[in-house]
């Protein structure tokens, strides 16, 4: 074990932790701040809100985006809302109430003191967003609205129609806007972070391609920051955008940062179901039309052909209703996933390929009228009928799960912190807060509480606490990084094979989903283990990239993505084998009890899998970070 | 399932910024309906790449019509024919066997082409520097419920907050004018409360900055309310008049600062 995994969880009471910590981390004196250079990699919610905080604050910032512009980022697609313990509802709801619900919805995989954190910042999150102009839903008395999500028996989200994470991240992208002409960020859109570059073990700048021009160019800082979101398109088809991708941490973690818990991926079950071979990406239909909406399949196989509405009431299984009567529809998405992926698999579902669930909204039409259900989801309605050419208010929706969020990412300590000095990991690019399985309206809420509160209070402890010596982009670090970045540029383009990236890219997906998606098993998963680095072979032998390096050429960018991808799906596979048990997303069929629940081994695997590169062609080195629980009883986790 | 289109395109190929452009010709064949757009054009190009051609460069990235980053111009239409949706969301079930569809990149002063059907629209990101904000750093803010805003107000901030900037409303108009844009900036945050102490700092800010970026004065044709896949209403265009105009017409401290004469 050659990594030092120090979580550098603070003494004392849980909900004193955060505080005594900010009392205790070093500061840098404001006068000082602008000597200080910040790098931060991705601007949605927790790129954008960290960059502009940092630069409130005084620091010089460099933020980088792939997107024309950092309003872009994919945070924006976020549909259904945003959690915060506020109580507003009076229903019950309290700082500690959010902890518990996110540590148990994320299976008792993810640290108590993280979360604890997240949950005492989520209010300071909705102050902030609703200065900064968010127009959240309202009450006719001008207080605002709260709906309910998946996971929880509380109202706690917040909302913007359907259309929240825009919202959020207007916001945020707006006070990055407002930094950038003060002149205290740097903006570099449509560039592509292709290294990091570590002096002595120690993160000092990156290496980037500027996508129009093509030039590899070297950024020196004093620190780090990735937010760079989550490695979902690794099943190709997801409800992430076509350019999110692995490459910015896979390169840290070439660089020494541990990956963790890299098995632990979010099937959402709410996406539009897949409509050919041609499909290049799915819809997500937000959670929150689960409020509303039932979901159901027909009880005989032989009634999956009928047009919905010849299937009698008594003729259809209602079965999340049925198996989880506490929670019902709005049981977990891990869970909602499974129930309905045994529904297709038991040949009950609907649809082309029997690859389908109905969303039902007749009752909640018929108790609430049609004016009321298009006030809540209109946008979402006219969405899935813009792709799917079928009304939604006459005919139920067909859903089906889809990959969707990861909840492993790169390892951080409290202060977000990788194991390599100066890299941090914000968002959902780091591994911290969702353990195995993520609530529905987390993700807005850890991505914001990151950049606003986190890490504009940490960086300055770490710049305080270290001493940096100056480095200029002519250190042999860089240039060695640069020369590194070239080659494979020059590799990539030199191969002129038969085959093009995106066909290596949904191959991939398909190993990925049918082996290492909704159920895994050993066999699989080492079928999974063959297939992955044969593909890769073939890749470098026979991947045909078009153009050149000195222009714009999106065939070289998604090329060196998929490259990237083909290295990380193996990593994926060998940590969801590694890992004998099932919690949260992670569904090993061995491991199940007899009706089918997800069977932990707290005994065994109450650790944060972090794993460290050893090399090309090495297997990669496990490292453990035990995961201690004092403060909540590890129980099964039950919605029934 | 219906069976596939053939269809005939005519794409704007130009290779970088200063190169000359031209229309060139591509057959797509055996396209499916159930297809968007822009599935359509990955698989022209696959096609392309595949045969040793030169893939279209077009700008795209979350497919599901919210980040803003698609748009081109299809058959003469910013977006294409469907109302109120995206080049993403548009699906070829709007098309008929045998179509030709012209594709061409936003034309405007203000969005240079960078290749092909990819324009450089960061003149949008500028006109939100000089204004688009309301100035409320991380840390200051009261509690959420002590400024109640009525449900209405709230609610047309949301409707004219729903931008996507992709800029169709420029393509759209006749004289490529970002009017749509920057009022729809100017009403959301004018709407609300919390954006009155800026209110007209940022009118002032935003018009002025829209100018110097190339783009052209508003006539009120009306095209740009009719290309936004977001449906934002040009009322926002005279509430972003009148906003200007009270601000020209008193506020001299607020133009000294905004720098608009």
């Amino acid at each position: 074990m050659t990594v030092k995994l120090d979580s550098k969880i603070p003494g004392g009471p849980l909900a004193e932790k955060w505080d005594a910590h900010r009392f205790e981390m070093k500061l840098v004196n404001p006068a000082n701040k602008r000597k200080y250079h910040v790098i931060v990699v991705g601007s949605g919610l927790a790129g954008a809100a960290a960059a502009a905080s940092m630069s409130e604050l005084g620091y010089n910032v460099s933020c980088f985006a792939y997107q024309d512009s950092p309003r872009r980022a994919h945070s924006i697609a976020a549909q259904g809302g945003i959690n915060a313990a506020k109580n507003y509802r009076n229903d019950g709801d309290s700082i500690r109430r959010l902890f518990y619900d996110t540590i148990k919805g994320g299976d008792f995989r993810a640290r108590e003191a993280n979360v604890y954190r997240l949950a005492q910042i989520s209010v300071d999150i909705i102050d902030q967003c609703v200065a900064q102009g968010v127009p959240f839903a309202r009450e006719y008395g001008g207080l605002l609205a709260n709906r309910s999500f998946g996971g929880a028996q509380v109202s706690r989200t917040f909302y913007a129609r359907g259309q929240t994470g825009q919202q959020l991240l207007l916001g945020a992208y707006q006070a990055l806007e407002k930094e950038i002409a003060h002149g205290s960020v740097t903006m570099y859109s449509r560039h592509e972070m292709l290294d990091l570059v570590t002096i002595d073990g120690v993160a000092r700048g990156i290496i980037t391609r500027d996508m129009v021009s093509g030039k590899i160019e070297a950024h020196v800082a004093d620190a780090v920051v990735l937010g760079t979101g989550g490695y979902g398109n690794v099943f190709y088809l997801s409800t992430n955008a076509k350019g999110c991708n692995v490459t910015a941490t896979w390169r840290a973690h070439k660089k020494g940062a541990a990956f963790a818990n890299p098995c632990y991926t979010q099937i959402h079950p709410t996406c539009i179901p897949q409509s050919g071979d041609h499909q290049s990406k799915l819809t997500l239909m937000s959670e929150s039309l689960r409020n509303d909406g039932r979901v159901w399949v027909p009880k005989r196989r032989e009634d999956c052909g009928k047009h919905p509405s010849e299937i009698a009431e008594d003729d259809r299984d209602y079965y999340l209703e049925r198996k989880y009567p506490s929670f019902g529809n709005l049981s977990p998405r891990d869970i909602a996933s499974r129930a309905a992926k045994e529904a297709c698999d038991d040949g009950r579902g609907v649809g082309p390929g029997g690859r389908g669930v109905y969303l039902d909204f007749a009752d909640a039409i018929k108790r609430l009228g049609k004016a009321a259900i298009e006030e809540r989801y209109g946008n979402l309605f006219e969405m899935y009928e813009r792709i799917t050419a079928e009304d939604p208010y006459t005919v139920p929706m067909r859903i089906y799960p889809a990959s969707h969020y990861s909840m492993g990412g790169l390892w951080v300590d409290y202060n977000l912190m990788s194991n390599v000095q100066g890299l941090h990991v914000i968002g959902e690019a780091n591994f911290s807060d969702h353990g195995a399985n993520r609530l529905g309206a987390s993700a807005l809420m850890q991505g914001l509480g990151d950049g606003y509160y986190v890490i504009p209070n940490t960086i300055g402890h770490y710049l305080a606490s270290n001493k940096l010596g100056k480095v200029t982009a002519d250190h042999p670090e860089f240039r060695a990084a640069i020369e590194q970045v070239e080659g494979r540029q020059r590799r990539l383009l030199g191969i002129k094979g038969k085959r093009t990236p995106d066909s290596f890219h949904k191959e991939l997906g398909k190993i990925m989903w049918e082996k290492c998606g909704m159920a895994r098993n050993a066999k699989g998963l080492n079928e999974a283990l063959q297939e992955i680095p044969a593909l890769r072979e073939e890749f470098w032998q026979n991947v045909t990239v078009p153009g050149s390096g000195e222009e714009l050429n999106q065939s070289l960018e998604k090329a060196g993505r998929v490259a990237d991808f083909l290295e990380f799906g193996e990593l994926l596979v060998t940590d969801a084998l590694h890992r004998e048990e099932s919690c949260g997303g992670h569904f090993r069929e061995e491991h199940q009890t007899e009706d089918g629940e997800a069977k932990r081994n707290d005994e065994q695997f109450a650790y944060v899998a972090a794993w460290e590169y050893a090399g090309e062609g090495k297997s990669p080195i496990l490292n453990k970070e035990p995961l201690v629980f004092e403060n909540v009883h590890l129980a099964t986790r039950s919605y029934k | 399932m219906s069976a596939g289109l053939n269809l005939t395109l005519h794409v704007w190929r130009q290779a970088g910024p200063n190169a000359a452009g031209r229309m060139v010709d591509y057959k797509a064949t055996d396209i499916s309906p159930e297809m968007s757009f822009l599935e359509m054009l990955d698989v022209v190009n696959e096609r392309l790449i595949e045969s040793g051609g030169d893939p279209i460069a077009f700008d795209h990235d979350c497919r599901e019509g919210i980040c803003g980053m698609c748009g081109v111009m299809i058959n003469g239409a910013a977006h294409g024919p469907m109302k109120l949706t995206t080049a993403c969301q548009l699906h070829m079930r709007t098309f008929k066997d045998g179509d030709e569809i012209t594709i061409e990149p936003w034309r405007a002063a203000g969005f240079p082409v960078v290749r092909d059907l990819v324009v450089d629209r960061s003149a949008l990101d500028r006109i939100i520097q000089a204004g688009g904000y309301i100035s409320a750093p991380t840390g200051s803010a009261q509690d959420a419920n002590a400024l109640p805003i009525p449900k209405q107000d709230a609610d047309e901030a949301m409707d004219a907050a729903a931008c996507i900037g992709c800029g169709a409303c420029v393509a759209a108009c006749p004289n490529s004018s970002a009017s749509l844009f920057t009022s729809a900036k100017i009403t959301h945050l004018g709407k609300l409360p919390q954006g009155q102490p800026e209110r007209y700092r940022r009118a002032l800010s935003m018009v002025a900055q829209m100018d110097l970026e190339g783009f052209g004065g508003c006539t009120l044709f009306g095209e740009c309310q009719e290309a936004c896949p977001k449906g934002i209403s040009i009322d926002s265009i005279t509430q972003m008049n009148r906003d200007y105009l009270w601000a020209s017409l008193t506020k001299r401290e607020e133009k000294k600062v905004a720098g608009a004469g």
